[in-house]
């Protein structure tokens, strides 16, 4: 982890509602430079919602979202460009570009970000691809790729820009274990040698035991957050009944659905 | 400010000194000149002084790999000195050495004959698709004809009214504008021979044997077979069309045969009203030069007989049958990803036209020596 006084997000009284209904509630939560921050809740808490709010695609009812010490909520125009370039995301289902291949995905945002000529780009785009270990795919169209390959091309996409924070979208759902495994390693890998800092929503118990430096667990009820901490801490040590059952998961529910 | 310099310790080695922030900007600005420098001189051993680089992203680490790809391309040496660790470590990660070259490209000619080759192909593939779904249309069409409480009468009836009720206003209007237009125009060249009024009989006529079936048929590919298309390809792209044959299911029979009959049964009535809409357009134009409305109605009923009218008619079946049908192939065809529905759509409306086209090419010599 980086050394770092400043969180790198900082997420302040935020309330996200769809019209009357109300999502998520006075959430207050920061995350650190470098860390492997994880936003957990079980299905419909509201999870992908807040993700979408972090990376401005949807505007909250009240509240600030600090991006490197920038609000994303209120930015606009050349500084809410400025704040974009320092993230990147991957999509629950990768959303590559069906009509470009790989390397065209990539050297499309570096093209757009940045005046580096074409074969400068290339190259980066091969780099990318190169981390992720798809540089052999690299003339290949998203549609002949798996599942698994997919979201490591939206991984590399993600980090055309060298960006300080990875947003991931549920990086593991319907993958076979040892993708899932070999992804989980690459957001490691990623964090170490990059000093990336990783937002990643997901309930895949031993992808969040593998990687998480930081959880946060929302709740559908209370649409507040009602635990953070490291993953082990939680499961062992929880106050929260239905916390210790989320972790350990047991599906009779002690406490409620 | 990044700077970039060059020495040439010797005959065979070349000195690359870069400071500064080696980001996207500058990396951007040095590009060209360091690997056009390094391609001129083509060392022997090209030696990179990193020390002054305080800063490197990405874009920094590619300048570095191109260069080492540009030194192994012509079978020389690289030395990176001074590079701070962080930014050693990233280069590790990237792992230049094994960074595939880019494709190379083949050059324009044999490109383009490679093009035609593939282009002809793909002709030749597709043709061979229409005419085998043509045959499997026909004995599903032959199958539901004879087995009537086959066919979905509920989706056939909602078809038919989103492609025939719901075309009536379009139909109607194209049809007014083309008598309009058509009677004005001819009006014009036939007042100099004092025959204005058999305007009415070239309009009739050209309405009924061409026009009438030709504008219904575009209307008709335009927005049923696309939508057609687009609707069958949405369901291949969302893995529907094989749900549907893992349960049994023909979807050729479920999908595409109502669509069929559906167009086949519009056809005719939407193309009387383009003919009839014609008609008033042509009427109005007639009138309004001076002709009494009988005299218009007499000289219609004159210039057209029933053949006329039928042999148009009958055209139109065939054309709702190859719009359905093509429309529907092109759908199942569909490949996979966002662009590929908005192709299946393109290539419907574009296959139906030229069908339709060359189908009223084949009729019109049937028709001259059945003497029609």
């Amino acid at each position: 982890m980086q050394d770092s006084s400043e969180p790198i997000i900082r997420v302040e009284d935020l309330t996200v509602a769809y019209g009357d209904s109300v999502v998520l509630k006075d959430l207050n939560f920061q995350v650190e430079s470098g860390e492997v921050f994880i936003i957990l809740g079980g299905s419909g808490c509201g999870k992908s919602t807040l993700l979408k709010h972090m990376i401005s695609l949807h505007c909250p009812v009240n509240g600030r979202i600090l991006i490197d010490g920038a609000d994303i909520v209120t930015a606009e125009g050349s500084e809410l460009r400025e704040i974009l370039r320092k993230i990147g995301v991957m999509y629950q289902n990768g959303a590559l570009f069906g009509s470009m291949n790989l390397l065209d995905n990539i050297c499309l945002v570096l093209e757009e970000f940045t005046d580096l000529p074409r074969d400068a780009a290339e190259t980066i785009a091969l780099m990318k691809l190169n981390v992720v270990g798809l540089a052999d795919s690299a003339y290949k169209m998203p549609s002949e790729l798996s599942g698994g390959m997919k979201k490591r091309a939206a991984i590399a996409r993600a980090m055309a820009l060298d960006p300080k924070i990875l947003f991931l979208d549920e990086p593991s759902a319907g993958l076979d274990p040892i993708t899932s495994a070999q992804l989980d390693d690459l957001i490691l890998e990623l964090s170490r040698s990059l000093k990336i800092t990783f937002v990643v929503v997901t309930h895949e118990l031993p992808s969040i035991f593998t990687v998480a430096d930081r959880v946060i667990m929302l709740d559908k009820n209370t649409k507040t957050i009602i635990a953070t901490g490291k993953p082990d801490e939680l499961r062992d040590k929880s106050d929260n009944p239905w916390v210790r059952q989320f972790f350990s998961r047991r599906a009779e529910a002690d406490v409620r659905v | 400010m990044t700077s970039i310099d060059y020495q040439m310790l010797d005959n065979s080695r070349l000195r690359l000194v870069i400071s500064g922030k080696l980001d996207a900007e500058s990396t951007s600005r040095l590009w060209s000149q360091a690997l056009e420098k390094v391609g001129q001189v083509e060392p022997q051993t090209l030696v990179v002084d990193a020390t002054g680089v305080d800063y490197c992203d990405g874009a920094g680490m590619a300048l570095l790999v191109r260069l080492q790809a540009a030194q192994q391309r012509s079978a020389g040496q690289i030395q990176i000195k001074g590079l701070r660790s962080e930014f050693k470590q990233l280069l590790r990660l990237f792992d230049p050495g094994n960074v595939p070259g880019l494709e190379p490209r083949a050059n324009s000619f044999v490109r383009l004959v490679e093009g035609v080759g593939q282009t002809a192909v793909k002709l030749l593939k597709d043709f061979k698709a229409q005419v085998s779904f043509a045959g499997e249309l026909s004995v599903k069409l032959l199958g539901t004809v004879t087995c009537p409480g086959t066919l979905r009468s509920n989706d056939t009836f909602l078809i038919a009214e989103k492609a025939g009720a719901d075309a009536v206003g379009i139909t109607a209007l194209l049809g007014f504008l083309i008598g309009l237009i058509l009677a004005f125009q001819s009006a014009i060249a036939m007042r100099k021979f004092g025959a204005e009024i058999f305007v009415a009989d070239l309009v009739t006529i050209s309405l009924f044997r061409e026009l009438g079936p030709l504008l219904t048929a575009f209307v008709l590919a335009s927005r049923s077979g696309s939508a057609f298309a687009a609707e069958l390809g949405t369901m291949k792209v969302n893995e529907e069309i094989d749900a549907l044959t893992t349960m049994g299911i023909d979807p050729v029979r479920f999908l595409a045969i109502p669509r069929v009959i559906a167009a086949v049964a519009v056809m005719p009535f939407l193309t009387m009203f383009n003919n009839l809409f014609g008609l008033i357009g042509c009427g109005l134009v007639m009138i309004s030069v001076g002709f009494a409305p009988i005299a218009v109605v007499n000289q219609i009923q004159q210039a057209v007989g029933l053949g006329d009218l039928f042999g148009g008619l009958a055209k139109t079946l065939v054309f709702g049958m190859l719009i359905a049908g093509i429309g529907c192939l092109r759908g199942l065809q569909t490949g996979t990803g966002a662009s590929a529905v908005g192709d299946s759509a393109t290539r419907a409306v574009v296959s139906s036209i030229i069908a339709i086209v060359f189908a009223d090419g084949v009729f019109a010599v049937l028709y001259y020596f059945l003497g029609i």
